[in-house]
């Protein structure tokens, strides 16, 4: 004799199940937020950007520039024979610059091109100081790399927030769109399974995928680009968990009476799109006009993100991103209730 | 004692469609009741009504004394409902479904023993999507066990089956109603309702055209043989109309239908007037009257042909 579980562990149970034992739906929770750090590693390399590449065209003196260039390190000389040959390089750009020295001192290059001006000067450079030249006034560089500080750090949290925010409307919209076309929606409808017990089960069930969502996305910036965690971690796990249930209730009123996955995926986009722009992600939603400020900090991915940022970077406590969690409270509490009201069954 | 389940006037339109169009019905305790239609006859509609799952624009419900409004979470606890191609979850086994949905009912029956009474013990540990359609069938109606209910309501139980699978699950609703339980199930099998069922409702258009036991309503057909026969040239409607002992004749592709009260009388008649009308007989054949030929006979259209 088996003892009868409570309906609320039953569904949630269930709902993992079904996810884990989806193996498209689970490689794609991994995958994606490691593409996605991945991509991002190539774009935030932790060293400094590749040598410009520089033409120079052979003649009495090219064995010396190129000499000289190659010295300096930061540009990469390669030769050519003649200087249609170069010109015809610079034309599809593959290198920068073309150095030609005949009688005078030749650069050709395109002035419109940043990485044209960067050459011109780091190659004039090796070149005259090759020659002789003495800078009047010697310069040190003293180069500032702060952690905490850098885009990189910024974008995290911001990747961190867009996960949550994805992966909960996505993941419940879609499982619950596709329970109520096969009509296991009705069958469950006619049992006397509490409503909310399902609906609560689905918010639920969202904490096994958090911890995968989250902790790789984190790991992966604290290994690969030594992103801080200044605030305890523990508050950290607040703010998602927080996060992820409120993300849930809005993904349950979003798909609430959607009886199509199309209508789904509608209606799924118009409610996150905005906030993709709006709330901070790839850059500070300080920068939308003052006038929308109050609406842009009312949505709940724009608190959520500036929770984890104050956490992860700002090491701040409880007390200061308040604020933020009664505005990730709110909206799941009312998105949650109201699926619970206008939830479409069959 | 209050009927298990009792309806009156029952509307649902949708749009212009009369999907039920003033229906009555009761259902005693203990009985297993069959609505027997043609696919869009209503039934499914009606029977959802019946089961809380869709409101009727009119009409009142009453199952087990109780209404739908003021008693949903009771009745939820007494009924199991199985609905027409349901998909149950198909990344589950077989003993999870039958747990999450015991842990619904506050008493009920064990998973183990659903298992045992649908015979998918050996599918304990297979997942829905892996079973076959009988089996699926199976498991629904073991979903809606899982409550042990003293009302089970069926949605065409057995559509799409194969013989043995039907023949499986018929036994088990026997057995359910051998307990004395109450059943209610659409079909639009005839063998299925005269098996099964105490009483037939014949359903159409969103009414009930007769009701009764399934003898009840071939007997009033006052005519339980059917002769079926073609011949060559074929014969008039007039010739069949002179021979005695022929009740009511209906023709189809090039066959003729006669209901007759009895073949020893029917039978010799009809083929001496064949003889004398000079009409080869290319095929004659008899059965009992069944659920098909009162359906016929009511509306004049098949059941399964719709």
């Amino acid at each position: 004799m088996s003892e009868r579980q409570h309906p609320l562990a039953a569904l949630t149970r269930t709902r993992i199940l079904e996810f884990v034992r989806e193996p498209e739906a689970l490689f794609w929770t991994f995958a994606f937020p490691i593409l996605m750090a991945l991509v991002l590693g190539f774009a935030f390399r932790d060293r400094p950007p590749d040598p410009v590449p520089v033409g120079v065209v052979s003649g009495p003196v090219s064995k010396e520039i190129t000499d000289a260039l190659a010295a300096a390190g930061t540009v990469k000389p390669t030769g050519f024979a003649t200087l249609a040959d170069g010109l015809e390089a610079l034309r599809t750009g593959k290198i920068a610059l073309l150095v030609e020295q005949t009688g005078s001192l030749t650069y050709h290059c395109d002035a419109t091109r940043p990485d044209a001006r960067i050459a011109r000067l780091e190659a004039d450079g090796a070149i005259q100081r090759a020659r002789g030249r003495l800078d009047p006034s010697p310069a040190r560089e003293s180069l500032v790399h702060d952690k905490g500080s850098r885009y990189i750090d910024f974008l995290l949290p911001g990747i961190l927030g867009l996960n949550l925010m994805g992966t909960g409307i996505w993941g419940i919209g879609f499982s619950i769109v596709n329970a109520r076309l096969k009509k296991t929606l009705k069958l469950l409808a006619a049992t006397p399974m509490r409503k909310s017990d399902y609906l609560l089960a689905q918010m639920l069930s969202r904490f096994v995928f958090l911890v995968v969502e989250v902790g790789v996305i984190l790991a992966f910036g604290v290994a690969a680009f030594h992103v801080p965690i200044r605030g305890s971690l523990g508050l950290l796990g607040l703010v998602t968990v927080l996060g992820a249930l409120s993300f849930a209730g809005i993904g349950l009123l979003t798909c609430a009476r959607a009886r199509t996955l199309e209508a789904a995926n509608g209606l799924m986009n118009l409610v996150m799109v905005p906030m993709w722009l709006l709330s901070g992600v790839f850059f500070s939603s300080e920068r939308f006009p003052k006038s929308a400020q109050p609406l842009i900090q009312a949505l709940p991915l724009t608190a959520l993100n500036n929770a984890l940022r104050a956490v992860m970077l700002e090491g701040r406590g409880l007390p200061a991103i308040g604020n933020e969690l009664a505005v990730i409270v709110v909206w799941g509490l009312v998105s949650f209730s109201l699926a619970l009201k206008i939830f479409r069954w069959q | 004692m209050a009927p298990a389940i009792s309806c009156h006037g029952l509307k649902k339109h949708y749009g212009d469609v009369k999907a039920v169009d003033g229906l009555d019905l009761e259902v005693s305790a203990g009985e297993c009741f069959g609505m027997l239609g043609p696919n869009g006859a209503g039934k499914t509609t009606t029977i959802e009504i019946l089961e809380g799952l869709t409101s009727p624009d009119a009409g009142e419900v009453t199952i087990l004394g109780r209404r739908w409004g003021s008693h949903e979470r009771e009745l939820r606890e007494r009924l199991g409902i199985s609905l027409q191609e349901t998909r149950l979850t198909e990344k589950l086994t077989v003993y999870e479904t039958l747990g999450l949905f015991r842990s619904f009912y506050v008493r009920g029956r064990d998973p183990e023993r659903l298992m045992a009474d649908l015979s998918l013990e050996e599918k304990r540990d297979a997942r829905v999507g892996k079973l076959s359609g009988g089996q699926r069938q199976r498991l629904a109606v073991a979903c809606a066990l899982a409550g042990d209910p003293e009302i089970l309501f069926l949605d065409e139980p057995t559509t799409g089956l194969d013989p043995q699978s039907r023949l499986q699950l018929w036994e088990r609703i026997a057995a359910y109603k051998a307990a004395g339980r109450t059943v209610l199930l659409t079909t639009h099998y005839m063998d299925e309702a005269e098996r099964l069922c105490d009483r037939v409702a014949v359903v159409d258009h969103g009414k009930i055209i007769a009701q009764g036991s399934p003898a009840e309503l071939i007997a009033g057909l006052r005519a339980p043989h059917i002769i079926e026969f073609s011949t060559e040239p074929a014969v008039s409607d007039e010739l069949l109309a002179k021979i005695p002992g022929i009740g009511e004749r209906r023709q189809r592709d090039g066959r003729w239908f006669l209901a007759a009260p009895s073949l020893a009388q029917a039978v010799p008649a009809l083929l001496s007037a064949l003889d004398g009308a000079g009409a080869k007989l290319v095929s004659l054949s008899t059965h009992r009257a069944t659920l098909e030929d009162v359906f016929i006979a009511l509306t004049g259209r098949e059941l399964r042909n719709e």
